[in-house]
């Protein structure tokens, strides 16, 4: 243990916190309205890592440049980066991690749609030192020399996740759908801000910009606290990277997918994609 | 008087489809509730497709500073979603300020704004409250336009809204 360094415990106790791999553990950014009317209105968001949709039940999702409450370590954040109606970006107020979740406030200058997206890229290993498992987490770079050269049954896994949601001032807009053509995306095909209850849905998944077939992708509405079942649905993406969802009742849904691959920019490594959109559907 | 006939008739004669009237009443609930606000109403005609044919009135909190009532114009869903999300409020002749609890007549007219021209077939004239601190009620009549010959249709709501009655005169 004493020579661990301070890097590794501090990954270690990441890796605890906040299991992106671990699928009882969902990410999601709650805003507290989606279709919105009125002069420049503000919305809150609530962001967190948790079991129960959409309750903050395990952690804060944690964000690049934001201190964590005393006493929780320290670890690399996702970047939020919020888009505007006009293609523009635009940051953030308010913004504070807690015990349980981040928050953070947004007023809508602009009439349109706004997309809220957390990114996180980072690299994931684990390995045995003198036959005892070891996880580490961090930026590539650091790699090398932290975790030890007697290592041994080294895994490495390249992450690379986004979580987001949509929010609409008056008439939708879909200028924010371009994508960066990195990781897993989604573009709308049914406005996202459009949604109702007994209506269908059809998305489109990219996976570094190219349509992904084949993938995934689970479906869960919220409130599962409050019901017996998850309630959750599985649809697989069609050749084109297309996938219908639907709606039966009202309220806020989690759909989220991720995928397993070689692309990779580390020797032997492999890659894990994962996205998550936070979606209101109205009656 | 004799020297305004001739421009009547020729009005009545160039399109006699012009008279034709829709009343409409549209009864607000007394409510029993410890903190009452009027509620938001909006009343327009839909096409079977739910496409919009005509927007024909708007209730909402007109008298506060800045158009700050604007805010809560979203709560009208169906309204917000078909119409409203696309609109500048207000608009002249069809927004207005919100109504107390009772009976409210409207009377729109074919041929004038912002009730216009419809297109012979079916359609659905469709009320919708939302009340703040309270619920949304989305109440629908059914109606063949032009009518043939005087009607009255009604629908009830449950609890946002009392008796939307309609009627129509060729």
């Amino acid at each position: 243990m004493n020579r661990m360094s301070k890097f590794a415990i501090a990954g270690l106790i990441a890796a605890v916190l906040v299991p992106a791999a671990a699928h009882a553990h969902r990410q999601w950014i709650l805003p507290s309205a989606t279709v919105l009317s009125g002069n420049a209105p503000w919305v809150t968001f609530d962001a967190a890592a948790s079991s129960e949709l959409f309750y903050f039940d395990t952690a804060p999702m944690r964000l690049a440049d934001v201190a964590p409450p005393q006493g929780m370590p320290a670890m690399p954040g996702a970047s939020l980066r919020i888009t505007t109606p006009d293609g523009m970006e635009t940051v953030a107020e308010n913004v504070l991690t807690g015990r349980l979740r981040s928050v953070f406030d947004l007023r809508l200058a602009q009439n349109g749609t706004y997309k809220i997206a957390a990114t996180n890229q980072g690299v994931f290993a684990t390995y045995k030192l003198d036959g005892q498992p070891k996880r580490w987490r961090g930026a590539a770079e650091n790699l090398s020399k932290e975790i030890p050269a007697n290592a041994q049954d080294v895994q490495v896994t390249e992450t690379a996740s986004r979580v987001e949601t949509f929010v609409t001032l008056g008439k939708p807009t879909e200028s924010v759908f371009k994508t960066a053509g990195a990781g897993l995306e989604l573009v709308p095909v049914t406005h996202p801000n459009n949604l109702f209850a007994g209506e269908k849905a059809t998305f489109k998944v990219l996976l570094d910009g190219k349509p992904a077939p084949d993938v995934e992708v689970e479906i869960v509405p919220g409130g599962n606290r409050y019901r017996f079942k998850l309630g959750d649905s599985v649809v697989r993406t069609a050749a084109d990277g297309s996938f219908t969802a639907a709606f039966p009742d009202a309220g806020m849904y989690w759909v989220g997918m991720d995928i397993e691959d070689g692309k990779v920019k580390i020797a032997g490594a492999k890659r894990r994609a994962s996205y998550a959109v936070t979606l209101e559907v109205l009656q | 008087m004799r020297v305004f006939l001739p421009a009547a008739l020729t009005g009545l004669l160039a399109s006699p489809v012009l008279a034709a009237d829709m009343n409409v009443k549209v009864e607000i609930p007394k409510l029993n509730v410890a903190e009452y606000h009027r509620p938001y109403v909006a009343v327009w005609v839909e096409r079977p497709d739910q496409s919009v044919a005509a927007n024909l009135s708007v209730w909402y909190d007109v008298k506060k500073n800045e158009n700050a009532g604007t805010k809560w114009l979203k709560d009208l869903r169906q309204w917000w979603r078909h119409i409203g999300r696309e609109l500048t409020v207000p608009v002249d002749g069809v927004t207005g300020a919100t109504q107390a609890p009772g009976e409210h007549q409207l009377n729109y007219q074919s041929g004038k704004a912002p009730f216009g021209n419809l297109p012979a077939g079916d359609y659905k004239l469709v009320v919708e409250a939302s009340r703040e601190g309270g619920g949304r009620e989305v109440v629908r009549v059914p109606f063949q336009w032009p009518p043939k010959g005087s009607q009255s249709l009604s629908a009830k709501g449950a609890d946002e809204l009392g008796a939307v009655a309609l009627n129509l005169t060729p």
